[in-house]
């Protein structure tokens, strides 16, 4: 059985992006530090990177390309690409609602969509931070009718005399059911559904009367003049939209190996409260089989999650915030730019040797200030190839050199200068669990014991760049 | 070149200990499989074909590309129709000599116009409506490393490892320079890490799985490092990433590293805009090198063992656009070299520009039965597993 602390420790790794050090001080019982993750965030606030004008101001100006002189352009590539990024990571990092943002991020992956559009971006985003923890159905719908995700889908050329399936496909495939769970004739007629779900320039979600087809669907034997919002009714109607929500769930928060029976009875709650995601978070971080051993520390952090943590750890600040956009790249996942619908594979995809040594050395490039050594491919993404080529050539430059950050160890040092056994303390409080004989005669061997400060800050460091430390 | 003068010009005398299974396997008259050796070259960002194999007979060309157009007197001429872009001499010389093949209007159902999307198509060799979370040459790696523990068998020339090269229980390797990645896994700590002995269940523990992954990136390092050193190519390559990429790609082969498939890219070739000179920089960078490079196996007897694939992850649109470029469009050649290839030449069909499919090219090859046939009759594996379903070999090989 775990302590309570471990239990806090663990609460906190998958509810959240693990603890501060303020809060490791603060948090000693796990009722109130679990009842805190699930308190109202009264403070919600929508993140802004962009305003519509300013879009639309861009949108004119990308017509002209060939003319734009290349300090627009710069500060157009900021605020498009990276600004909505960093602002995100910014709220995993400091944000008191852990929960909420940890769960975004698992929507985001779940809904996964890019736009070229940074205000459609901004939108998509809104709706998966707001109803990270509220009612699925409502998500659903609401993500629905994105313009980002309208668009990413191809739902703009889902027409009344061409039907495109792409949208109606996804959304069961994806979504809500997975397959096996649906027909190909289901595809079709819930394309027809679909048609006339659309947009407008000012990313307001337009229903096309014209492009609507009104004619009777057949969708999951059922008859009727069906609408888009029908067919999200029919289909959360269906229990095995429960159990694949719930199942992707389990695997994010719990364990990527399920354990099938205790999915299931979530899943027959998480029915019955009418897809309620709080009460069904709840009931598993209030769970005792949540806290076995064997769900603890097996989970491979995803890139953002290793970034985010250690931040959370160490106050760090990039020189340049593009530094951040860098790990992303490099390590393989990129907040706002998921690689496909299907978002994110997870577990052990993200490790392969390169990915694996980089995350290793990334605490001695980010404290020591190490070189880089290393550059991440081309990208191609669907931006202006004026805007691509500046992001590569950003790139290529960055890869040579350091990625310049400024590190603020107060709380580590105040935390651990009275420590007994700091070889071991920081170790066992950095790591998911106990840390093994041999990672710790490692870090015994290596730490710098020039001074207290230095020793302490080489621990860290060292247990930073442990393969025990890409487990949470 | 006499073996004896090869050897003192090459520097291989010093590698003294390692002379005599060199020799050896050069001498070898028949290939054995684990010596054949598949290189795959990505023209990441989709290569414009039509500019690059240009049907120079052609008035739809002509008429749909009023700026961009390459002219006829300028062509590289293949055949009575078709003729390669200007910068790409190499190719041509290859053409002659028998060791190039050309396939024409490469493609796939459902065409998809996104990079992302396209790429992923390509390297997971999936269907367009279907996900696939493990690339094509990962999955023949997980066939051939089931219980190998140096994955070295497929090996990405960059920093970091493309989707097509991971695979469900084995991923490859990627590393741009030997020297580099053996000196990363000398560092102390990484070091003392990577002996951290396994004995548990890697097959589900994920603790095991990191600490596995890291003992063989070092031991993959160390045996990539201290084969490399055998055979250094004295050949001058081009002075560029790609040239220096495929220079070690040639030192890696002969030099008897037990490497299968290398893999490395070249980019970006998404030319929206003012297309025709960075495209010829780019098509000179590619042609030139893989004539040196084809030319280096020559010399060091490895030119049996290797065959060459490019691809794009898709080709361009017909018409140029307003701004001197090209949109993204769907179906694009491919370019086979070696020097045991069967069908030598242009392959099939020059692309119909009559026949479009709203403006784009109509595939009338899968690139699966590519990929099947080089699995099968290049690589000798079970290619229906890796590709989960049966497609029809060509002919090339």
């Amino acid at each position: 059985m775990l302590t309570e602390n471990d239990k806090i420790k663990h609460l906190y790794n998958r509810a959240g992006f693990g603890l501060n050090l303020f809060d490791l001080k603060n948090k000693t019982d796990w009722q109130k530090a679990c009842n805190l993750l699930f308190k109202s965030n009264s403070n919600y606030k929508k993140l802004e990177a962009i305003t519509l004008t300013e879009v639309q101001v861009a949108q004119d100006k990308m017509k002209n390309l060939d003319k734009e002189d290349k300090k627009d352009l710069k500060q157009l590539l900021r605020e498009n690409v990276f600004e909505l990024n960093n602002l995100w990571l910014n709220e995993m990092i400091n944000s008191e609602a852990q929960l909420q943002e940890k769960m975004a991020l698992f929507w985001h992956g779940h809904f996964a969509c890019r736009s070229i559009n940074p205000y459609f971006d901004q939108q998509y985003l809104d709706i998966i931070r707001k109803n990270a923890l509220g009612n699925f159905g409502t998500l659903l719908n609401e993500v629905s009718k994105t313009p980002a995700m309208l668009q990413f889908l191809n739902n703009q050329q889902n027409k009344k005399d061409h039907p495109n399936e792409n949208f109606a496909r996804e959304v069961m495939e994806l979504f809500t059911l997975g397959r096996g769970n649906y027909t190909e004739q289901d595809v079709k007629e819930a394309a027809r559904a679909f048609t006339g779900f659309g947009f407008n320039k000012l990313g307001e979600f337009k229903f096309r009367v014209q492009q609507h087809d009104f004619g009777n669907k057949i969708f999951m034997q059922k008859t009727g003049n069906f609408s888009g919002e029908d067919i999200l009714k029919i289909i959360l109607d269906k229990k095995e939209c429960a159990y694949f929500i719930t199942k992707k769930l389990y695997k994010f928060f719990v364990n990527d190996t399920v354990n099938d029976a205790v999915v299931q009875s979530l899943s027959d709650k998480f029915y019955q409260s009418n897809y309620d995601i709080k009460t069904l978070m709840k009931e598993i971080f209030a769970s005792d089989w949540f806290y076995n051993e064997k769900n603890v520390s097996v989970k491979i952090k995803s890139p953002i999650e290793l970034m985010v943590g250690m931040f959370r750890t160490i106050n760090t600040t990039f020189v340049n915030t593009d530094s951040n956009l860098f790990i992303q790249r490099t390590l393989g996942q990129i907040l706002l730019n998921p690689p496909n619908v299907a978002g994110w594979t997870g577990n052990r995809s993200w490790i392969d040797s390169s990915s694996l040594l980089f995350r290793m050395r990334l605490p001695q490039v980010i404290y020591y200030d190490k070189d880089i050594d290393i550059s991440p491919k081309e990208i191609t993404p669907e931006m202006g190839t004026q805007q691509m080529k500046m992001a590569n050539d950003f790139v290529k430059k960055l890869a040579s050199k350091k990625l310049n950050a400024t590190a603020d160890w107060t709380n580590v040092l105040q935390l651990f200068s009275s420590s007994k056994n700091i070889a071991i303390d920081i170790p066992n409080t950095l790591l998911a669990k106990k840390a093994d004989a041999v990672a710790l005669k490692a870090i015994q061997i290596n730490a710098d014991n020039s001074s207290l400060q230095n020793q302490i800050k080489s621990i860290v460091i060292e247990t930073m760049s442990l393969p025990d430390y890409q487990l949470c | 070149m006499k073996r004896r003068q090869f050897i003192q010009t090459s520097g291989l005398a010093t590698a003294a200990m390692m002379i005599p299974n060199f020799l050896k396997a050069q001498e070898n008259k028949v290939l054995s499989d684990s010596d054949k050796v598949l290189i795959v070259i990505q023209l990441t960002g989709g290569n414009d074909g039509l500019n690059t194999v240009v049907p120079y007979e052609n008035d739809l060309y002509y008429n749909a590309r009023p700026k961009i157009a390459i002219q006829k007197n300028e062509v590289l001429k293949l055949n009575s129709e078709l003729g390669l872009n200007p910068a790409m001499q190499g190719f041509k010389n290859l053409f002659d000599e028998g060791r190039l093949c050309l396939i024409n209007n490469v493609g796939y159902p459902e065409p998809d116009r996104s990079h992302f999307r396209s790429m992923d198509i390509w390297q997971t060799a999936s269907n367009s409506n279907e996900y696939k979370t493990t690339g094509w040459l990962g999955r023949y790696l997980d066939e051939k490393c089931n219980t190998c523990n140096q994955p070295t068998q497929v090996l990405e020339i960059d920093d970091t490892l493309s989707l097509a090269l991971k695979g469900k229980n084995a991923k490859g390797l990627s590393m741009k320079d030997p020297k580099r990645l053996y000196g990363t896994t000398l560092d102390t700590y990484i070091n003392q890490l990577s002996k951290q002995h396994v004995v548990g269940d890697h097959e589900h523990d994920n603790a095991e799985y990191l600490y596995k992954t890291l003992a063989e990136t070092v031991s993959s390092a160390a045996y990539i490092y201290q084969t490399s050193k055998v055979y250094k190519s004295a050949t001058t390559y081009p002075n560029h990433q790609f040239g220096k990429s495929m220079k070690t790609i040639a030192e890696l082969i002969t030099s008897g590293v037990n490497t299968n498939v290398y893999y490395v890219s070249l980019g970006s070739f998404d030319t929206h805009f003012n297309q025709q000179k960075r495209q010829a920089d780019l098509l000179q960078q590619l042609s030139e090198t893989v004539k040196v490079f084809m030319d280096d196996l020559k010399v060091s007897g490895k030119q049996d063992n290797v065959l060459l694939m490019t691809f794009s992850e898709f080709g361009r649109r017909v018409s140029e656009n307003a701004s001197g470029g090209t949109d993204h469009g769907t179906a694009n050649q491919i370019f086979l070299f070696g020097n045991k290839l069967k069908q030598k030449g242009i392959y099939n069909e020059a692309p119909n520009l009559s026949d479009l499919d709203d403006g784009d090219l109509k595939f009338s090859v899968d690139f699966k039965n590519v990929y099947s046939t080089i699995l099968k009759k290049w690589l000798n594996t079970d290619e229906q597993s890796i590709l989960g379903n049966k497609y029809q070999y060509l002919n090339f090989i």
